[in-house]
């Protein structure tokens, strides 16, 4: 029976490249459909009709939705090859601790750094550097947050690599200068070929987040 | 699979309310630690110095944090009874999914409605009446979420009904009358031994509430 694998998605997000990273991880054959997000398609809001959002993986036409779980599911019913999650419950509940930390932290001081001027964005770009101390630390002197092996928490935050330029040009900062372990791993990670051939090009994303930022008058 | 387990909570919690629920569907005997969240214990900062929150589970001195990751390690550890996730992939994704929706979701909104007043609170209640809507849709004609048994977003929800009088009360409706194939479901979700013996009484969860208001200026 052939799988038949539909990806709805949009191009710079970082929910979507960890989708695409895991599948690509997997070797698998899917179709990719990018979605423009101010008029959303009708398969997109039949597929997801709660959140509206994306990436949302279609198999065999049941739809899967929030990208983590998406990834744990595609690691459960590909599981003969490339792991994504270790097998250890202790370090699987480590590894959706971390993924969940990336989840709930970095997106939401991104979207303050990048919605708010003045004292808030200043507060922002604090924690911003906060939470990226926070995860130097639980690297530490490992390869990738899984270990020796890229993993499920090196997938979850890898994508945010593609946004730095527009952080750092944006925000005024200079990441690889207050966290140069996070760059150097994020290097790492991009001789992946699976890393390599998701992320988008910095620049590319630096033009998209300047577009929205005109478009929301904050450019 | 024996060993040393130590659960730091706080009676009231909802989060903490699924790990009890867990260990006790598991028959998994357990030391209780109750924390005074405005004097935490030098144990739990140890244990959860990232967010520093409750319920934190301790097993043969290791901690696993966050109330959904600590179920999903206590169901992969304690795998031989009581299975709390469907073995089924996309049932599994899909239970993930509503359980997560229930954690973005439902704290928030119902927080909004004991915790605030005027416009704030109003827009609480018409949030948590659609989100409401959503779940009992979810439900449809099912015993419950996970079908036929309770399972996980069943387990991921129940800890709120004891928080049910204290919303209607300050709220000022009456969820039964609103969602009456909620209730029923809780009902029949009380019938179920590790449920009843854990959830708190709904009058000493309003007294507590009551006490937050004060102290937020409420009342």
């Amino acid at each position: 029976m052939a799988d038949e694998v539909v990806l709805l998605d949009f191009w710079p997000s970082m929910f979507g490249m960890r989708v695409r990273i895991a599948l690509a991880e997997k070797g698998i054959k899917y179709e990719y459909k990018d979605e423009d997000l101010r008029n959303k398609s009708p398969l997109l809001l039949e597929m997801n009709p709660i959140h509206k959002k994306i990436p949302v993986l279609i198999h065999n036409g049941k739809p899967m939705c929030e990208s983590l779980i998406i990834v744990q599911y595609i690691d459960e019913v590909w599981k003969d090859r490339c792991p994504l999650l270790p097998i250890d419950p202790y370090q699987r509940a480590h590894s959706r601790f971390w993924a969940d930390f990336v989840d709930k932290k970095v997106t939401e001081v991104l979207l303050k750094m990048g919605t708010t001027k003045g004292e808030e964005k200043e507060a922002g770009k604090k924690e911003f550097f906060e939470i990226f101390m926070i995860l130097e630390g639980e690297l530490g002197d490992k390869p990738y947050f899984g270990g020796e092996t890229f993993g499920f928490v090196d997938l979850s935050l890898i994508p945010y690599y593609s946004w730095f330029y527009a952080i750092e040009t944006l925000g005024e900062l200079n990441i690889e200068a207050e966290c140069p372990k996070i760059v150097a791993w994020a290097k790492r990670c991009l001789q992946k070929e699976t890393v390599a051939k998701t992320l988008p090009d910095q620049k590319k994303v630096y033009e998209y987040v300047e577009q929205m930022r005109k478009r929301f008058g904050n450019g």
